[in-house]
């Protein structure tokens, strides 16, 4: 177990959350090398589909991270995808799916500290978790 | 799809070591190599710099290339450098995806080269996918109808209307009452020593008036408002008459009005318990009671009391009406008018400007009747205090006039909201009550007149108006601006405007700047003729939409509408590219370009597979 190394999906909104990783970059603040960011222009756009499907295609976790509440590029896209992903880490419950698995933070363009410190803790909760029980079927 | 297969070119920017350093890039470029439709991968030293652009610029002509991967920093800052070669080239530059290796990868994985390898290999994959399904997007263009609609005529809506107007633009102004000014008709004087306020003014309201490009709508109000950025389809009500047109820009400058403290500090129960802007109306009319005493109780139903702000003009504002009283309190009693005004009634006998005021304001009823009584000036020194919390005399001008207000001895008590002053009557004199906070003692002070700073709220009109045009309100009931740091005049919607009060309390040459930057933006689409729509926009699929209309709500731009086919329609001007509704449609009938289901979903299963479909 202790090798295992899960795989994550991070949609960032374009900007904020990217913003915020790429300021990570720039800080050189080091982090686990599991995630894979997906860039989409608000968190807004995340379907809860992307979420079911990412898990589907293996992932051990899905971060979806955006403006802080107030903050949108579009006014109140961010406002939007909490809701989404409130109702998405339900049915993840229901369909045997341990809901710390979906992450959903709010990590503004000056929070690089805040992007790499999400990725630990979200890395670590995953290897405690052990792989995502869709990977273990395919 | 009936075009050529995809042919991709992938180049890999080693950015000097920062990605070289830590990531093999050569066996990067070897993996890509691999990927299903690449025909060409490359490194670059500087993928940024001339002999890299020329890279990409020679293997789209020599490799026929039509897609682009640059594999290097972050798209915030180089993807327009990168999408203008592709341009150069003839590639439509949405064609191209960047892969961020360098911030996302190089630099916070510099401990573990062989994992950071393998990242970059799994990112570039992802953007190999990706690539392959995009398609070439064009930028619209909408023509402007130039004109404009600048809505209230007081001091912001002339000074709009006014520098438009001057570059060459029609522009209808509309303000509700019979008279331009707004707000200043009601004030004495706009700075100490200063002339009438009204005459103060006169010379810009001359200039409107004379202006040939503004067609001045008094007793008018807008009825109807449709369309976007370019195209708004206006009703104006112009005292009775209909008029129909098309603008392309709207700037609202509504103002704001006064707070009403019903019941703070005795002000509908006493006589001579005024707030400021009425206090003004007195002086103007010179029709000041005759007074010993007076005192200013400031943040009146502001900063936690009722409204949550600061209305920041109040301290300025009592400042010059105290040195007003101090120095010039004979030239406002009334003398030679025969018409001195013993008392200011609760509200019964107010003088006409006051009563008028508030019968609009409360939708009550004039009643009883004016009482005179024989004139009897005082001549002695009038005692002024103004009761604070703090106060914020900012700027230049007003911290001179606070200094001179100390010279003249108007006298400042602190007071903390906790320990509020309270007001009632002992006999028929005024009483304020209060606990001073430097001598830590409850004390009693007797006045003949008390004045309350309320801060300035929206007008009642805004909410109606905010609908009408799609624009938010704030949470205190103002006008809601994009950004307010670095886009403080603009809507979130495009084509539309705010400036003066309407967004928050302000001061006139505050308003003034105000106004001339919304007009001065406002005038960038008119001058310009066209705007140029977002590429990336929402799409409904007509066939899919059941009109369930769940997108025309949650889209921020208000971006969505209903056709005659009730189904959803993308008004392509206004729409932001969120992504929200597609996000949202229970039939997937909406997805947004360039950023589509399809392309989001390859992109993360090529992240987490090994496999490109």
């Amino acid at each position: 177990m202790n090798s295992f190394e899960p795989q994550i999906i991070a949609f960032c909104c374009n900007w904020c959350s990217y913003a915020g990783a790429d300021l990570a970059g720039v800080s050189r603040y080091q982090y686990p090398p599991n995630a894979r960011i997906i860039r989409v222009m608000c968190s807004g756009r995340v379907e809860p589909q992307f979420i079911l499907r990412a898990f589907e295609l293996g992932a051990d976790g899905v971060l979806v991270a955006g403006c802080h509440i107030g903050d949108c590029h579009y006014i109140s896209g961010n406002e939007k995808c909490q809701e989404k992903v409130k109702i998405t880490s339900e049915l993840l419950e229901l369909l045997g799916i341990d809901r710390r698995r979906l992450r959903l933070e709010w990590i503004s363009a000056s929070e690089g500290a805040k992007f790499a410190e999400t990725m630990r803790s979200f890395t670590e909760e995953l290897k405690q978790l052990g792989p995502s029980p869709f990977k273990e079927v395919k | 799809m009936n075009e050529e297969p995809v042919r991709i070119g992938v180049f890999i920017c080693h950015c000097g070591t920062n990605i070289g350093g830590f990531v093999d890039v050569p066996a990067v470029v070897e993996y890509a190599k691999t990927l299903p439709g690449v025909v060409f991968a490359t490194n670059n030293l500087y993928t940024c710099a001339e002999d890299g652009l020329a890279s990409i610029r020679d293997a789209i002509k020599e490799h026929r290339l039509n897609r682009v991967v640059v594999a290097s920093c972050t798209p915030r800052t180089h993807a327009p450098l990168f999408q203008g070669v592709c341009e150069e080239a003839g590639l439509n530059k949405y064609l191209f995806t960047f892969v961020n290796l360098r911030e996302h990868c190089s630099w916070v994985h510099m401990k573990e080269k062989e994992k950071a390898t393998q990242k970059a290999k799994d990112l570039v994959r992802a953007g190999v996918a990706r690539v392959r399904l995009l398609q070439p997007q064009e930028e619209a263009r909408i023509d402007v109808e130039p004109k404009a609609l600048v809505i209230g005529g007081g001091i912001s809506g002339m000074v709009a209307a006014l520098s438009i107007a001057q570059q060459g633009f029609p522009v209808y102004l509309v303000e509700k009452e019979s008279e331009f000014g707004g707000f200043v008709r009601n004030l004495n004087n706009l700075y100490l020593g200063g002339k009438d306020a009204m005459e103060t003014i006169k010379p810009l309201i001359d200039k409107v008036m004379a202006n040939a490009n503004i067609i001045k709508c008094l007793n008018s109000r807008l009825v109807s408002v449709e369309g976007f950025i370019g195209n708004y389809n206006i009703v104006i009500d112009a005292n009775g008459k209909e008029i129909k047109d098309k603008v392309g820009v709207i700037v609202v400058a509504t103002g704001a009005i006064e707070y009403i403290p019903e019941g703070l500090y005795g002000y509908d129960l006493y006589e001579n318990v005024v707030t400021l802007t009425e206090f003004e109306i007195l002086c103007k009319k010179k029709a000041l009671p005759k007074i010993n005493s007076i005192a200013f109780i400031q943040c009146v139903g502001s900063r936690g009391q009722d409204k949550s702000y600061c209305s920041r003009i109040c301290c300025n504002v009592a400042i010059k009406n105290a040195l007003n009283v101090v120095e010039n309190y004979q030239d406002m009693l009334g003398l030679g008018t025969g018409e001195i005004v013993e008392k200011v009634p609760v509200e019964m006998k107010a003088p006409e400007e006051i009563l008028e005021r508030r019968r609009r304001r409360r939708g009550r009823r004039e009643r009883g009747e004016e009482e005179e009584e024989a004139p009897s000036p005082t001549t002695g020194k009038i005692e002024v205090t103004i009761f604070n919390r703090d106060i914020m005399a900012y700027g230049v001008e007003h911290e001179l006039n606070y200094n001179r207000s100390r010279e003249k001895h108007v006298r400042y008590v602190r007071y903390t909201p906790e320990n509020r002053p309270k007001v009632y009557k002992e006999g028929d004199k005024l009483v304020i009550d209060y606990w001073h906070d430097t001598l830590k003692m409850q004390r009693k002070m007797t006045v003949d007149m008390i004045v309350l700073s309320t801060p300035l709220v929206n007008n009642p009109d805004a909410k109606e108006l905010s609908k009408m045009l799609k624009v938010p309100l704030g949470q205190d009931g103002f006008f809601l601006e994009a950004h307010v740091k670095l886009r403080p005049v603009d809507f979130a919607t495009d084509g539309i405007f705010v400036c003066g009060t309407a967004k928050g309390p302000a001061d006139i040459t505050e308003c003034v700047f105000q106004a001339q930057a919304a007009a001065s933006r406002a005038t960038i689409p008119l001058a310009r003729g066209f705007v140029q729509t977002e590429a990336l926009t929402a799409r409904v699929n007509p066939t899919l939409c059941t009109g369930c209309g769940t997108c025309i709500e949650v889209c921020p731009y208000k971006a969505i509408q209903k056709n005659k086919d009730g189904v959803a329609e993308v008004i392509v001007a206004a729409c932001k590219g969120c992504g929200c509704c597609g996000a949202t449609c229970p039939e997937g009938a909406i997805d947004l370009s360039h950023y589509t289901d399809m392309q989001l979903i390859a992109e993360a299963k090529a992240a987490l597979q090994e496999v490109i479909e």
